[in-house]
């Protein structure tokens, strides 16, 4: 549990941070709160000469929410996330999931970038943006571009980013409906066996508007489009909801860990998915 | 004289003795992070050493390149198997009777295990040189499941014994045997069991754990070739006996070997055996003439460090119909992992087991145990409990579960019905031990009423009736536990290790002013000695408490000790000292008649004086007694006032406890929600009624861990996948339920001061508690028996199999 030697730097700008990442390409690897990639080094999983940490630069710091629009910068932590009071009133969703993340320790270092950007199919915060149908912003040596969170996963540790670009920030639009965020794991401090991340709004009986994300239950985070397109425009009763957490957990695709084997987690993810939905549509 | 006595109950509360939750002294320093442990220990010039581990479970060593790692700047030194043979330390004894490797001869045995020893300036070149050894491997077939290990063409583990047919204790039947043990009468239980009106039947198995103390395993050897003496400060929970085994194996006289145990954050079992680390540590720092410090991190000590349990117990118990229990049958195949590493006393393999008949009088039992060879680390450590009693309380209190099935009454009846009566003890039990007290039926009296059982049962017949019309998915389940422990080894005429008998000791010296030393034979890892002992010691010799300080784990000065596991330190080591201090008295009353000028006989003991009788105001206090001791010349009397005591205890002392857990499951999830648990606890007399309270806390808690999540897995291929603090349960403060606790005191009456040990209670009575619980809430849709840990998945499967996901 020792890492091999690696360099250390702490630019104080964007521009820093590339220039040296793209000096020393995949030689290099930018450090948020570490408490994803520090273990992977410790158990020297991953070979690293030179690390970048991005706690020196302002400008990826900070919660701002404006026209209905939230934007986070990469280095939020978690904690902030969760203390927050503006984003707390507006998108009560972060904080509930937050608060399900790790413990108080993990939280007050870990951020929101190195949590999305991480491409660990147990984070949570992916499928949480894929619920907000947020953007993230990825800085590069040849601009910035936007790519979609549900857009953004590809496999397990595998995502749209390229090697020499920074994730910098997210945005997503204040959701104003119901919502919530279920999670079922065995101990504080653990990953999710099965969560699931909902919005919802009704119009009278009728959902006018839906949005599922899965977490751990799959090598990316499942968005439940065909769950949604089931849900939106009907009339919701228990059977809707048996009909959506149906196609939800037709979209899991688990695989057997120590946590249990995989009848086990799609069983359950589908009682956390009907939790979820049953607690949005109450918050409506 | 003329000066006033204070009364008596001001100058006991002075002493701070026993039966006072005086606050334990240990605490500043280890709330204020001043603890001094193992990996404290800095020395001039100390290099670092850490092993190469096999990542194969079962695999051929074919050769061990160590030229990259020793060009690695910083690296001093590799050492292997070969560099040890010559020094005969390439295997060392375990405390079984058997043999393990120091470091890979030829071939690996489990995931983990020791293959080369790199010594380097620090930890990072260390590891570096740890990549950069080049070992090659080939892939041997694996034996994971004990079952299998004697099957036809299962391939053979120990080909350095292979040919054995007689191990240490008595004739293997197969290579991958180890011994079979038996206690008992076999054919009059079998003949009993074929007999009886009602008999039930389950395989009971208790998993694989680890102690996992928060602290890991590690040492700091330094040899000093000047004057020859070589020193360890290591995790000992047996430090003598470690001086004595170091001195066997390496030939350096035992005189120039100086083991220290500091502050140890844990043992539980786990830091009783000698470990690779700690030879190699030695051997190292002779090697490079220069200190070389050992310590694992947490993966390297789950995975490669004494494991406890993995017991398979096939059991029988048959009753009349009216519920009256006749016999007990067990059978266990014992998985002990690569190497036959058991802590046990030297005459019991498998430990106490045969403990196994339990709080119940049960007149005809027979017990065998078969232990295997597996690809698995080595172990079979007491997790918090005396040998191998955890698994004995956990079968019986599981068996009596699946016989009040059977019998179709309720277990708390049953237990009731069967209980050795108050009037029986000392009880001799069909499995050869004698119980030295007890009085069940007042102990469980007073949980049941503490629980309200009945009030509890109705309420959970109302609940399983809402859940079969559709109104909750929520079961209750109602966890029972009865246990009786065996502690305080022992005896030194049934009981050693290695040889050493397994009394204890305690050496005692008064300083001219009135304050004193203590030293014993034990080693506190976190249970507080320095307060209790202290206790005792203020009681019997009337110094406050504040005034003896308590020395343990240097074998340089403390007294020859067997140390601290299966709650043996007051039992043995707390009787040494209660002798000691009598010893104390018994001179200073010698010298209080002298001083007083009367007759020894004349004088009477009087909580912190000597009095002479009928005369109160004619006294000498203990302060004014230690005084006189180093100032007067006092004719046929030495000088000074110290004594020593190493005490044989002449039974074992046998702590019990009523225990009852009160849980919601929910079927769809597995997850649980622990309502109440209540545990009452005798231990005879209390000496400090703090502590105990937070010896239960802390032994229930891990009780809940082993019960609810707690093991050591491994895949067919043998790999550790419980192998980081992620997958391998520790609770948290959020985990942890509110504990109830309470008490009845029956001492024992073999003991000077009747106490009988604790510490170890609250995790032989827990897991019963806990994992009944969660089988009882299923009891009603017909399960008998499902195997721990009771994690979430677990329990689904349970829910599953039933039939409860399909209504
Ligand atoms: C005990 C424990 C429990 C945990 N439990 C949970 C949990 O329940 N749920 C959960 O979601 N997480 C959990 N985590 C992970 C935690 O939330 C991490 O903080 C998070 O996964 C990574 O964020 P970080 O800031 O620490 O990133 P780092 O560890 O620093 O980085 C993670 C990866 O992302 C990359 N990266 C970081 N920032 C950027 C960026 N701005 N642009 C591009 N790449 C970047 C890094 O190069 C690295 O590859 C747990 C961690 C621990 C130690």
């Amino acid at each position: 549990m020792i890492p091999s030697n690696f360099e250390y730097h702490k630019p104080d700008s964007i521009d820093g941070a590339l220039s040296i990442l793209t000096e020393w390409g995949d030689d290099a690897r930018v450090i948020a709160g570490g408490h994803s990639l520090i273990p992977v080094m410790k158990q020297r999983l991953t070979d690293i000469s030179h690390l970048i940490d991005l706690g020196g630069i302002s400008e990826l710091k900070g919660i701002s929410i404006e026209n209905n629009k939230v934007s986070i910068g990469a280095m939020t932590t978690q904690h902030e996330l969760i203390t927050n009071t503006q984003l707390a009133k507006f998108v009560p969703l972060i904080r509930e999931a937050s608060l399900q993340i790790a413990d108080p320790q993990v939280r007050y270092v870990g951020t929101i970038g190195g949590n999305v950007a991480n491409g660990d199919p147990a984070n949570d915060m992916p499928g949480l943006m894929q619920t907000l149908d947020a953007s993230y912003e990825l800085t590069g040596p040849n601009g910035v571009r936007i790519v979609k969170a549900r857009d953004f996963y590809e496999a397990a540790y595998f995502t749209a980013r390229e090697d020499e670009e920074i994730l910098t920030s997210i945005s997503f639009s204040v959701p104003n409906c119901g919502y919530a965020y279920e999670k079922q794991k065995r101990k504080i401090g653990d990953y999710a066996t099965a969560a699931a991340g909902v919005l919802i709004n009704m119009d009278n009986d009728t959902c006018s508007f839906a949005s599922i994300a899965l977490t751990n239950l799959s090598d990316t985070p499942v968005y439940c489009e065909e769950a949604v397109n089931n849900l939106v425009g009907k009339k919701v009763d228990s059977n809707a909801i048996k009909k959506a957490v149906h196609y939800c957990v037709e979209a899991s695709d688990p695989v057997a860990d120590t946590r249990g084997p995989v009848e086990f987690k799609k069983y359950v993810a589908g009682i956390i998915v009907q939790k979820a939905i049953e607690n949005a549509i109450a918050r409506v | 004289m003329n000066e006033t006595i204070p009364p008596k109950e001001e100058r006991m509360t002075a002493l701070n003795g026993l039966g006072t939750s005086r606050k334990r002294v240990e605490d500043a320093r280890f709330t204020q992070g001043k603890g001094n442990y193992v990996d404290d220990i800095k020395l001039q010039g100390m290099l670092f050493g850490d092993f190469v581990r096999s990542p194969y479970a079962h695999a051929r060593v074919k050769s061990i390149k160590t030229e990259a790692a020793l060009a690695i700047p910083g690296v001093h030194a590799v050492i292997t198997a070969a560099d040890l043979e010559p020094l005969k330390l390439h295997w060392m004894p375990t405390l079984a009777g058997d043999v393990q490797m120091v470091l890979a001869d030829g071939k690996v045995l489990f995931q983990g295990q020791e293959v080369a020893f790199v010594v380097a300036d620090n930890r990072y070149a260390a590891d570096d040189g740890i990549k950069a050894v080049e070992v090659e491997y080939e892939e041997l077939p694996v034996i994971v499941d004990p079952f299998k290990a004697e099957l036809d063409g299962a391939p053979i583990l120990r080909e350095d014994i292979a040919d054995k047919k007689e191990g240490a204790h008595g004739p293997r039947r197969h290579p991958n045997h180890i011994f079979t043990w038996e206690s008992g009468d076999r054919q009059a239980t079998e003949a009993v069991i074929s007999e009886a009106d009602v008999v039930a039947e389950e395989m009971v198995y208790y998993h694989r754990t680890h102690p996992c103390p928060l602290e890991t395993c590690g040492s700091v050897a330094s040899m000093d070739k000047v004057n020859g003496k070589l020193t360890v400060w290591g995790t000992f929970q047996a430090p003598h006996a470690v001086r004595t085994v170091a001195s066997l194996i390496s030939g350096i006289a035992e005189h120039n070997i100086r083991i220290v145990s500091p502050d140890i954050g844990g043992g539980f079992g786990n830091k009783v055996g000698v470990y690779p680390g700690y030879i190699c540590s030695i051997v190292a720092s002779i090697v490079t003439g220069a200190p070389v410090k050992w310590i694992e991190d947490k993966m390297d000590n789950l995975m490669a460090t004494a494991f406890a349990r993995d017991y398979w117990m096939q059991g029988k118990i048959s009753a009349t119909k009216e519920g009256k229990i006749t016999g007990l049958w067990c059978h266990t195949t014992a998985d002990h992992g690569a190497f036959d590493a058991c802590a046990d006393p030297t005459k019991f393999p498998a430990g106490f087991m045969n403990i196994c008949t339990g709080s119940y009088d049960i007149p005809t039992a027979f017990l065998s145990v078969d232990g295997i060879y597996t690809n698995k680390a080595p172990g079979g450590v007491a997790y918090r409990c005396s040998f191998r009693v955890t698994e004995a309380a956990y079968f019986i209190e599981r068996m009596i579960e699946v016989l009040a099935i059977k019998l179709g009454m309720d277990s708390a009846e049953l237990r009731e019905k069967n209980f050795i009566r108050k009037d029986q003890f000392p009880y001799q039990s069909a499995l050869g031990w004698e119980y030295d007290s007890g009085d069940y039926h007042t102990a469980w009296d007073k949980a049941l009423k503490a629980v309200n059982y009945k009030e509890l049962r109705k309420e959970q017949a109302e609940r399983l009736e809402a859940f079969h019309k559709g109104e909750t998915r929520k079961l209750i389940g109602i966890g029972l536990s009865h246990f009786t422990e065996i502690v305080g080894a022992g005896p030194v005429k049934n009981c050693d290790i290695l040889g050493l008998g397994m009394f204890d000791s305690c050496e005692i010296r008064i300083h001219p002013t009135g304050s004193a030393i203590a030293r014993l034979g034990t080693i506190s890892q976190g249970q507080g000695h320095a307060t209790t002992f202290a206790q005792i010691l203020a009681s019997e010799i009337g110094i406050p408490a504040e005034d003896i300080t308590l020395e343990e784990g240097d074998t340089d000065t403390a007294p020859y000790g067997l140390g601290t596991y299966g709650s043996r330190s007051t039992p043995v080591a707390g009787a040494a000292t209660a002798m000691a201090g009598r010893k104390i008295r018994a001179k200073a009353q010698m010298i209080a008649a002298y001083l007083l000028e009367v007759h020894d006989n004349d004088l009477e003991w009087d909580v912190d004086r000597f009095v002479v009788k009928g005369n109160p105001e004619r006294f000498k206090t203990m302060k004014e007694i230690a005084f006189a001791s180093y100032n007067q010349a006092i004719p046929n009397v030495e000088p000074g006032l110290e004594a020593v005591s190493y005490y044989d205890p002449p039974n074992m002392t046998y702590p019990f406890g009523a225990y009852i857990c009160v849980m919601e499951i929910d079927v769809d999830t597995g997850t649980t929600e622990i309502r109440q648990v209540f545990a009452l606890d005798d231990c005879g007399t209390r000496i400090n009624p703090m502590i105990i309270e937070g010896q239960v806390h802390g032994g229930l808690t891990e009780a809940l861990a082993i019960a609810m999540g707690q093991e050591i897995a491994y895949d067919e291929m043998g790999n550790v996948t419980t192998g980081t603090l992620m997958d391998f349960f520790v609770p948290t403060a959020w985990e942890t339920p509110n504990y109830q606790t309470d008490y009845t005191e029956t001492p024992s009456p073999h003991h000077p001061i009747g106490a009988k040990g604790v510490g170890e209670s609250p995790n032989v009575g827990g897991v019963p508690a806990f994992s009944n619980a969660v089988h009882d809430a299923f009891k009603s849709f017909g399960l008998t028996q499902s195997h721990m840990p009771h994690d979430h998945w677990r329990i689904w499967t349970i829910a599953n199999k039933l039939g409860l996901h399909e209504m």
